[in-house]
């Protein structure tokens, strides 16, 4: 048989007959519901395609002119076309209903969801975990863990797309997005770009590799990068000045940001604000769009100071700066010369510490 | 309530002759012709030249395809052509093709009007192209555009240094274009009609391109200054849409799709009046439900005008609104269902011929639906989260726009080509190619959803090997579909000389413009009609028929 078609052709059959896949392989917790919504999808579709197939055949079978040559002239039908309005608008309303439980689910992250941070730039996906595991074009996640990704762009819009999870969020500069999703299956996953951004957008493609929670430790011991990103930003806040004002003493010209994370702030103007990832990132680079009330918009601009890795080093730190003693460690460290304060409790002389490590 | 039609016999059919054709010669008379069926022609030519530019892009999108690396075109280049392609296509062809030729040349005469209401306005529209295709051939001689037909931002704005300016106000000056015509259609149908051509008289063609020039005179100021926005960020920096000035780059994708998704009504609602003339001519029968059909137009048009944003649900617009959009994206899909069933409901106790405008409908019929029934797919919020911005998306606005739009294009220039030129096109070579069209076309753009779901982002000029043999397949069907296009410029171009004369009225249709010669006078009509019957009435037409005298000479 071989000899008789071109190899060519060949080898392309054989490809097509081993690997012919209609749909993409289901590895999340949210997959199979989404390829539910897609048959029902189908389904409706096949039924409304054969309704209008089904009428416009029989017709021209039926009235085609060698056999009614005679046209009978029809007004319309109020009632034949109330059906025909009702019944797709009730099929309509059922997708959209659908769609839109679905859409909740894939863009409400649960609470106790392992953050990893993610930042798309021409042309490369760079992952951060908090534990200072730093990738590029990869992402390792373990299964039966919800995990959210923070999602910025450097530079242009880019869309992170994981289609074995049936996920995708745009990546957007300026701002951070999240997306979640739980891995049920170990594997190798393709990672997308979809978002058309440039020269080589279609190289700005990667793995997600899912893997079972031992072989996750194993993997996240052996390639930490032995800095936490809390652990870098808190260099960076001291390397930037930042304790020059944050330094939570009475008369300190910038707000204590220790238990800031997650607080309600009050701004100049009376509104309460959720101080988030955001919020956090916004007032390093723009200090006077959320002017906070009781301080003097003083703060300047670290606007093309900070790389996003950066920022989300300072983000991290900050949401881990659980009580004033650790801003006086970051205080200690960068200083080199100890500040005086009245109420350091035992072993503020301790020269490096790790956030987890420190319990005041 | 039945009528007989028997089509008449064209051997003794005559050319005019005085038409619109021969009362001037020169070029001059058509470079400054105020005839709005001279303007018709000149639109005509014209967008078939960057239909087949467009065309060409699109043989180089799938040749590249073929394989999975990018060898035939290197990256740059590859984006260069789906961009040159998506421009070329969306601006050059869609948005003019029904409107600014068949409309130009029928909606005067279907409501019993000498001419549009603004002549010069109609003539300043065509060069407004024209200008703004020199423009668009000069971004692609001096090397291109790759912003893809989005112009995304800060992409556009800050990332590449490709003719982004220039391509930026070829498409703000066709927008201009397409303001004049739409402008122009509004106050003809308003202050034109003949006397007795009250609105619910109009034919259907009349009534989508009401709605459809609404959409373009609201509309497309949008895309002009969101256009004028990007170009002064480009050049001055103004900071719009840049996070880092305070701008937001969300900004663009609203201002952008609140134009853009109205214009896929402005592409498909003219093409949906072609498929209402075309299924009633052939059927020998009167519309099912006019009224239905008229307002449904109209629906299209205000409900598209409030569903931008389903473009964006994934781009982290509150999620709330993200329901909103979603619900209104699902209602608009209603009226879109109402006139397919109207249509279907048309052929009932019809007496049905199969000439080639009505093959080209029933191809619109079969791909619309799937094209509409996918948009459903997308409009749905979960789903869309996995399909947008996949070949699932590109093979959905094809099987709208080409499987759609562009087949109700040939259905109407085969059905009003009689008219327009006084001959006929050859019939059986012209149904092969509508055959062939219908084929390639699904042969090329069926794989694209597998492809979708599968996961193939779009605007890829490489992609993992797996995904290869369903592109082979997709790229085969484009060279089919590349033969259906090509047989009607040869076969069409064949008739203009050598095809049977028509005479005035060879489909015995009833819309006023059958009812004078072909090519119509100048002035269209020797007196003006009076009219005293309604659209698709064809016992009127029969009435009148037997009427007549036979006059010899």
């Amino acid at each position: 048989m071989q000899h008789f078609i071109s190899p060519v052709l060949w080898q392309f059959l054989i490809k097509w007959l081993t690997n012919f896949a209609i749909f993409p392989p289901e590895a999340s917790t949210i997959a199979p519901y989404a390829d539910a919504l897609y048959f029902f999808l189908i389904l409706i579709s096949v039924v409304g395609l054969a309704a209008v197939a089904a009428l416009v055949v029989t017709f021209s079978i039926r009235y085609r002119q060698e056999r009614n040559p005679v046209a009978t002239q029809i007004e319309g039908s109020t009632l034949l076309e109330a059906t025909w309005t009702i019944i797709p608008l009730i099929l309509f309303m059922i997708c959209f209903v659908w769609g839109a439980l679905l859409y909740f689910r894939i863009y409400s992250p649960p609470a106790n969801a392992m953050n990893i941070y993610v930042v798309g730039k021409q042309w490369m996906w760079k992952a951060e975990h908090p534990g200072g595991q730093h990738e590029i074009n990869a992402l390792h996640v373990p299964i039966g863990r919800p995990i959210q990704l923070t999602l910025i762009s450097q530079d242009v819009f880019h869309s992170f797309s994981v289609p074995a999870f049936r996920v995708k969020r745009e990546v957007i500069p300026g701002r951070y997005n999240t997306v979640w999703f739980e891995a049920t299956t170990p594997g190798k996953y393709h990672l997308f770009c979809t978002q058309y951004c440039g020269t080589l957008h279609s190289q700005m493609i990667g793995w997600v590799y899912a893997m079972t929670p031992e072989d996750y430790e194993a993997w996240a011991a052996g390639s930490t990068s032995g800095h936490s990103l809390a652990q870098n930003g808190e260099r960076l806040f001291a390397s930037l000045g930042c304790n020059s004002c944050h330094n939570s003493t009475p008369n300190a010209h910038g707000p204590n940001l220790a238990h800031v994370y997650g607080a309600h702030v009050q701004l100049k103007d009376g509104q309460f604000v959720t101080a988030d990832d955001a919020f956090l990132r916004d007032t390093i680079l723009n200090p006077t769009l959320h002017e906070v009330a009781g301080y003097a918009p003083i703060m300047p601009t670290y606007q093309g100071q900070v790389s996003e890795e950066g920022l989300i080093d300072l983000v991290e730190y900050i949401r881990q700066l659980d009580s004033q003693y650790r801003i006086e460690q970051t205080i200690d460290n960068s200083d080199q010369q100890p500040v005086q304060t009245g109420a350091a409790p035992p072993g503020t002389s301790a020269p490096t510490m790790t956030p987890g490590t420190v319990k005041p | 309530m039945s009528t007989i039609v028997s089509l008449p016999d064209q051997s003794t059919a005559r050319l005019p002759k005085v038409s619109y054709l021969n009362k001037e010669y020169g070029l001059k008379s058509w470079l400054l012709t105020g005839d709005h069926k001279r303007i018709a022609v000149l639109y005509m030519i014209s967008i078939t030249f960057f239909f087949f530019i467009g065309g060409a892009m699109a043989a180089l999108i799938r040749m590249e395809l073929l394989t999975p690396v990018s060898d035939l075109l290197a990256a740059d280049t590859y984006n260069k052509v789906f961009t040159a392609h998506g421009i070329i296509m969306v601006f050059f062809f869609l948005v003019p093709s029904v409107p600014a030729t068949i409309g130009n040349f029928c909606i005067p005469i279907m409501v019993g009007a000498k001419d549009l209401a603004f002549p010069k306005i109609n003539l300043l529209s065509w060069y407004l192209y024209v200008v703004a295709g020199i423009m668009m051939i000069c971004v692609l001689t001096f090397g291109g555009v790759d912003t893809g037909w989005t112009f995304t931002t800060p992409l556009s704005t800050h990332y590449l240094n490709t003719h982004v300016v220039t391509a930026g106000l070829a498409v703000f000056v066709a927008g201009f274009s397409s303001i004049f015509t739409g402008l122009n259609f509004i106050v003809t149908i308003h202050r034109m009609r003949a006397p007795g051509m009250t609105w619910f008289r109009l034919p259907l063609f009349v009534w989508s391109h009401y709605a459809a020039s609404i959409l373009m005179v609201l509309g497309t100021p949008v895309l002009a200054i969101t256009l004028v926005l990007v170009v002064l960020e480009r050049t001055i920096g103004i900071g719009v849409f840049d996070p880092t000035k305070g701008g937001d780059p969300l900004l663009f994708q609203h201002l952008f799709w609140f134009y853009s998704h109205p214009a896929v009504y402005i592409m498909i609602l003219p093409g949906m009046g072609v498929i209402s003339e075309v299924i009633s001519t052939f059927s020998r029968k009167r519309v099912f439900g006019y009224t239905a059909v008229a307002f449904s137009s109209v629906a299209i048009a205000v409900f598209g005008f409030f569903v931008w944003a389903h473009h964006m649900f994934i781009m982290g617009i509150s999620n709330y609104s993200a329901l909103v959009f979603s619900l209104l994206t699902m209602l608009v899909a209603v009226p879109s269902a109402i006139k397919i069933f109207n249509w279907s409901a048309t052929l009932y106790k019809g007496s049905i011929t199969f000439e080639t405008p009505m093959l080209y409908a029933f191809g619109f019929l079969g791909l619309f639906t799937i094209g509409g029934l996918t948009g459903v797919f997308l409009g749905s919020l979960g789903m869309d989260i996995h399909l947008t911005e996949t070949y699932f998306i590109v093979a959905h606005f094809h099987f709208v726009m080409v499987g759609g739009m562009l087949m109700a294009y040939l259905a109407g220039v085969h059905f009003w080509w009689p008219k327009i030129t006084g001959r006929m096109y050859p019939e059986g070579v012209s149904r092969l190619a509508a055959v062939i069209t219908f084929v390639g076309f699904v042969l090329t753009f069926f794989p694209q959803f597998i492809l979708g779901y599968l996961g193939m982002p779009r605007r890829y000029a490489a992609y993992p090997p797996e995904f290869q043999v369903l592109n082979v397949f997709s790229s085969a069907g484009a060279s089919v579909l590349g033969i259906g296009y090509l047989l009607p410029l040869l076969y069409l171009t064949w008739s203009l000389k050598y095809g049977k004369i028509a005479g005035p009225n060879p489909w015995q249709a009833t819309g006023l413009e059958w009812q004078i010669q072909s090519p119509p006078l100048t002035e269209n009509f020797a007196e003006t009609p009076i009219v005293t019957h309604e659209a698709y009435d064809y016992e009127w037409l029969e009435n009148t028929k037997a009427r007549e005298v036979p006059t010899v000479g």
